[in-house]
Order: C-alpha cells, then structure tokens, then sequence
C-alpha cells in the first residue's frame, strides 16, 4: 500500500501523458470521489488499466501502490508486482471503447492504455531510464 | 475440411448470413429496442469499419431482462419434466446444426477467427456442448444417506433460478454455450452479456433458436462492460454470476457477489507452458509433426485463447533443430480474410488488442529478448488495409521477463530452454496463473509425473487445445475459480436440498 519498501531494490513507477491527465481531470469532474487505477492481468482484455470511481473497488491487502497519477492512486497486485519491477508505467489514452468494468478515458470512445519503458538497473541500484 | 472458399461477408449480396441495421436486446423470447434507444456500432476486424449496430443497453434493459427470466424460471425448472428440458436442449443443438454454416461465418466476420475454426472447431463444439448437457440434464441425480434404518436423507440439486453470465470475446458463441448450456440444463434461466466487441454473433443464435427455447430462458443484453455488465453482476436479483475475461474485472465481480452472497465462478486466462522433452525428435515421424503443430498451435484463433500456449519451454539439447522446424511452419502459416477457408490467421478481435500486442512487444525488446520471427502488425491491400492483423511471433527470453509472465492474447509465443525434467517443471509453475500447460513426451510415465507436477488445471499430453465437452476446463491460482465443460459444472448451477426423513414413529423422548 506505500512505497516504503523501495530502499535499493526496483519498484514498478507510474507516469501519464498530457492526454493521460486531461482525460483524469475529465473524469474527476463527474467523480468526486476521485478515480483509481488497477493494473489488471489475464484472459482477454489482459493487461488494460481498469479506471474506477475510488471506493468502487475494494482495495486490499494484495494491492500494492504504484504511483499516483494526477492525485489517483494507480494500483497493481502484489503478485504482479515483482513482474513489473523494471517497468516505468506511461499512462496514455487511445482511441476504442474501455475495457471490462472500466470507466472510459474522459469521453466515450477513449480508453486509457500503459506503454512500458523498462529501467535498466546501474552499478549504484539506481534507475537507469 | 471445405477448401478453396471464400465467403461473402454478412449483409453483402450473395452472403448466407442476413444483416439488419440494428439489432435489439434478446429478452423473453423477442428482439427488444433498448429502452434510451441508443445503439452502438459492430466493428468487423477485418476492415476496422463497422458491419451493424447493436443495442447500447442500460441498466433498465438488464432489469427487463431479469424480468423476464425469472418469468420463466419456475416453469422451465420446476415443473417442466427433465426430459422435456432435455430436448430443449437437443433442440437448439439441432437449430444451430441447420444454421451451422450460417453461424461460422457470422463469427468469423464479426471476431476475426479464420472460418476453418469456426466450421470446424467453434460451432461444432458449441452444438455439441448443448447435447452433452441435454444428456447431462437426464443424469441429474440426488442421492440417498441412511442415516439409520429409519431415517433416510434426500439429497435433491434444486436450480439457483435466474443467474447472470458475461461471456468473453474470443469464442463468443462457444463460451456462451458453456456457459449457458449447463445453466440451462440444472434448470435455470439466465442473463447473458456478450463481450463489447463481440455482441451480434450470439444475437445470430439467439434468431436461429428463438423457436425452440421458451420465452425469457435465455436473454441477451448487449452494451457497455461499466453499464450494463456492472448493472448484471451487481443485481440482487441474480441467483449466480459466472465470468470470463480479465483479473480485475474478475475481482470486481467476486467483491459484487459478496455483497449479493451468490457464487461466482470466474476463468481469468493464464500463460500456459507447452513443455517440449528431447525424445520429441526421436524420430522424423507423424508424432514429431504432431509436437511441430503443437508448438505453433500459439497462433490458433490468433492466440485469442485464455490457454494459448504462450510459454513454450523446450530442451536444451534439441532447441536448434526443434525451433528450425517450428519456424519453417510458421512462415507457412497463411494470413488474411478469415471467410478465406484457407487462411489460418485472421485479425485482432479489436484495435485495443492490437495496442497492447504492440506494447508487450516493446517490452520484450526492451527486456533483451531476442526477437526471432514477426513482432509487427501484417498490412494486406484493399478491404484489408483498415483490419488489425498481427504478425505470428516469437520471442526468445528467460521466464522472468514480463513477456513470460503476462498474458499477451495475441499470436505471441515466449520460448526458452530447460535442462532436465525439475528444470520444466520449475519453469512451467513460475507464474502467476495455472490454466492449462502441454507436455510433448515419447515417455508415457515421464508425462504423466510431469503433469502431475504442474500446478494447472488442464494439462494436455500429447495433444493441445482440445475442449472436448466431458473433460472438465478451469483454473489453479488467479486463473480462476470453478469448472465448465463438464457435468461437474451442475454442482455451480444448482443448490442441495437436504430432505431429512424419519419413517420412525417412536417419539423422541425429549420432553
């Protein structure tokens, strides 16, 4: 649920691109309660970023905090986690109607999409982007 | 097989499938306009252009459709004899076999899968699935406990009554009838919700069927997933949910059936090892073909598959001569319209899917992994050119990269070498997912041990990707919760009743 465990070791991060954030600050106006993202995984619509009211999903103790995007938490499962140790999340928005339950990138017809930059590691444990 | 045909795409002159403009809800029995009278557009895949509209439902449309199951719900499962149910069933097997054709290349035009699977694998199945249940519904059995010889307990599987099923977009007509054939048979009447991309096909059903099901048995609900799939599983009105599709999404629907206390069965995909041992290429024969084929068996319904065989682990000592082979069959592999019966690959279900091939291929380039073949979407001139079609591809890498690690759901296959037996074995249970796994071996007993050894719950020997209704299909670990294609798959769509008898008259002797 926080990052306090980053010390040395890699953590997945999360940023978003300007059309990422314009789509957030779309959302937040008919969402009061705030937006999060889960990093979903699997069958299908795989690895989409689920978008959701904040408290429409339960978050738990499996969640672990990636970043915060414009305020929202972006959320992964622990056991994804370890996975996306390397991996800077780019948050962006495309064309096509969202995924499963997910609310849509701003309007209709958008839906938010992840580009991965990998950080390589350098001798001193930092990132190396 | 038919060969040499290409099919004329739905709605065009000359074409065996009729098309309408737009297309209603599927509820009691009739094609319904939504209530707010919003449509949203059919694309078809192969052209990226849209084919027709179906209904943009709201959650007053899925309260119709509860309506109108649980209308039928009494007659259809507590007063209409089994074998009256059963031919129901066989009925729709039946009504679908006339149609066979007709439906093949509805499905294929609307998610891309080449024609040859959907004549021969999708529809075929999916009508074999409704007689197996039909014959399943007749073998619905309680059983008898006795307790003492004067007291005996009943035991009577009871249908839940109406229950919700949201049905993915890679097979959406034989994973409908997965889901909606034992629903139906243990007595219920269900709720269907087609995926986004892929609603008219089951709609396509829904016509040819319409005569042979009683009214508001089956209902279709077509729409947004945050609607109206949300509006579905949400509803208290639903005695079960059953769901295919992705984790999250998995998770929300479970954490909606708690606040219902309602089951829920879920299949969330995985990221299948297909394991090949060094006997493989013992011989230059039928079985060394067979293990070829299995490999490039990735790129099956455009590896759209929750079991794609999208890890493959191959032995070190044979991996050159075994990946020559594969390569050269998957450079014959044939790209292009799926109503061509000889294409053997067709486009992405949808452009999202195309995104996010192309995202995991950036990360498997920017992990190290060596791209061996592929790896970029495939262009065809004409009415192809706005279609979504994707390269087969290989990656070679080590199972801790993402790309072993993450559901692609495109033709992708990540390969790697393994030394020995605990090494596969090892390989194969590192991930998060447990679905389905192959193992390629001359070795029967090395075979077996191994598959007992991976933590999946379908492993197939020698062969893969078969579904054949009577071996039971579901996940280990996040790849899911609960069984289908199999009539175990009853005991999710019923609930026991307990009659506890005393044929004693001897009082207790209590008070």
């Amino acid at each position: 649920m926080d990052q306090q465990e980053q010390g040395s070791e890699q953590t997945p991060s999360v940023v978003a691109t300007a059309a990422a954030l314009e789509a957030i600050s779309q959302l937040l106006k008919g969402h009061s309660k705030g937006i999060a993202f889960f990093q979903s995984g699997g069958c299908c619509d795989n690895s989409a970023p689920m978008c959701f009211e904040e408290g429409e999903m339960i978050v738990g103790k499996v969640d672990r905090l990636v970043g915060m995007v414009s305020g929202c938490p972006y959320y992964i499962d622990f056991r994804q986690y370890e996975t996306y140790r390397n991996s800077q999340i780019i948050l962006d928005v495309e064309d096509g109607e969202a995924d499963g339950f997910s609310l849509p990138a701003g309007v209709e017809g958008k839906h938010f999409i992840t580009r991965t930059k990998i950080c390589a590691r350098n001798a001193s444990g930092s990132h190396n982007v | 097989m038919q060969i040499n045909k290409i099919y004329i795409p739905p709605g065009q002159p000359g074409s065996i499938v009729s098309l309408k403009e737009v297309y209603g809800n599927f509820i009691g029995g009739k094609f319904v306009p939504p209530v707010k009278g919003q449509y949203m557009d059919d694309i078809s895949p192969t052209t990226g252009k849209p084919f027709t509209k179906v209904a943009k439902s709201t959650q007053e449309d899925v309260d119709l459709a509860l309506d109108a199951a649980h209308a039928a719900k009494e007659k259809w499962g507590e007063i209409l004899p089994l074998s009256e149910r059963a031919k129901v069933l066989n009925k729709i097997a039946d009504a679908m076999e006339a149609n066979e054709e007709m439906l093949a290349v509805a499905e294929s035009w609307e998610n891309g899968k080449p024609v040859r699977e959907t004549l021969n694998v999708d529809i075929p199945m999916a009508i074999d699935h409704f007689r197996y249940f039909a014959g399943a519904t007749r073998m619905l059995e309680g059983s008898i406990t006795e307790i003492d010889k004067d007291t005996l307990a009943y035991h009577i599987h009871e249908p839940l009554g109406v229950v919700g099923q949201i049905v993915p977009f890679n097979f959406p007509i034989l994973l409908a009838s997965w889901k909606i054939a034992p629903a139906l048979a243990a007595g219920n009447c269900t709720v269907v919700k087609p995926a986004s991309p892929t609603p008219w096909s089951l709609l396509k059903v829904m016509e040819v069927i319409n005569d042979v099901v009683p009214p508001g048995v089956i209902n279709v609900v077509t729409g947004p997933g945050a609607e109206i799939g949300k509006a579905l599983a949400t509803s208290p009105r639903i005695a079960k949910i059953a769901f295919t599709g992705e984790t999250v999404t998995g998770r929300l629907i479970m954490q909606y059936a708690a606040q219902n206390i309602i089951p829920a069965t879920l299949e969330l995909g995985g990221k299948s090892p297909n394991i090949f041992f060094e006997d493989v290429l013992d011989k230059d024969d039928d079985f060394m073909r067979k293990a070829v084929e299995g490999f490039v068996m990735y790129a099956f319904n455009k590896g759209e598959v929750c079991t794609c065989p999208s890890r493959a682990l191959i032995q070190k000592s044979i991996y050159d001569k075994f990946m020559a082979k594969a390569i050269e069959s998957i450079k014959k592999i044939k790209q292009g319209n799926p109503l061509d019966t000889n294409t053997m690959i067709g486009p992405q279900v949808s452009m999202q899917q195309i995104h996010k091939i192309s995202s995991y291929i950036d990360i498997g380039k920017q992990e190290g992994a060596e791209l061996i073949i592929g790896g970029e979407k495939a262009q065809f001139p004409g009415d192809l050119a706005g279609g979504y079609f994707f390269k087969p591809t290989i990656f070679k890498g080590e199972n801790n990269m993402r790309i072993f690690q993450e559901e692609i759901f495109g033709p992708v296959v990540a390969v790697t070498t393994f030394e020995d037996e605990n090494d596969a074995i090892r390989i194969a249970n590192d991930t998060l997912y447990g679905l389905g796994a192959g193992v390629w071996s001359r070795d029967g007993t090395r075979a077996y041990r191994v598959s007992r050894a991976i933590k999946a719950g379908r492993v197939w020997i020698n062969c893969y990707h078969a579904y054949p209704a009577g071996a039971s299909f579901g996940g280990y670990k996040i790849s899911g919760v609960g069984r289908e294609t199999h009539r175990m798959a009853l005991e999710h769509y019923t609930q026991t009743k307990s009659m506890l008898v005393s044929y004693s008259e001897k009082p207790f002797g209590f008070f």
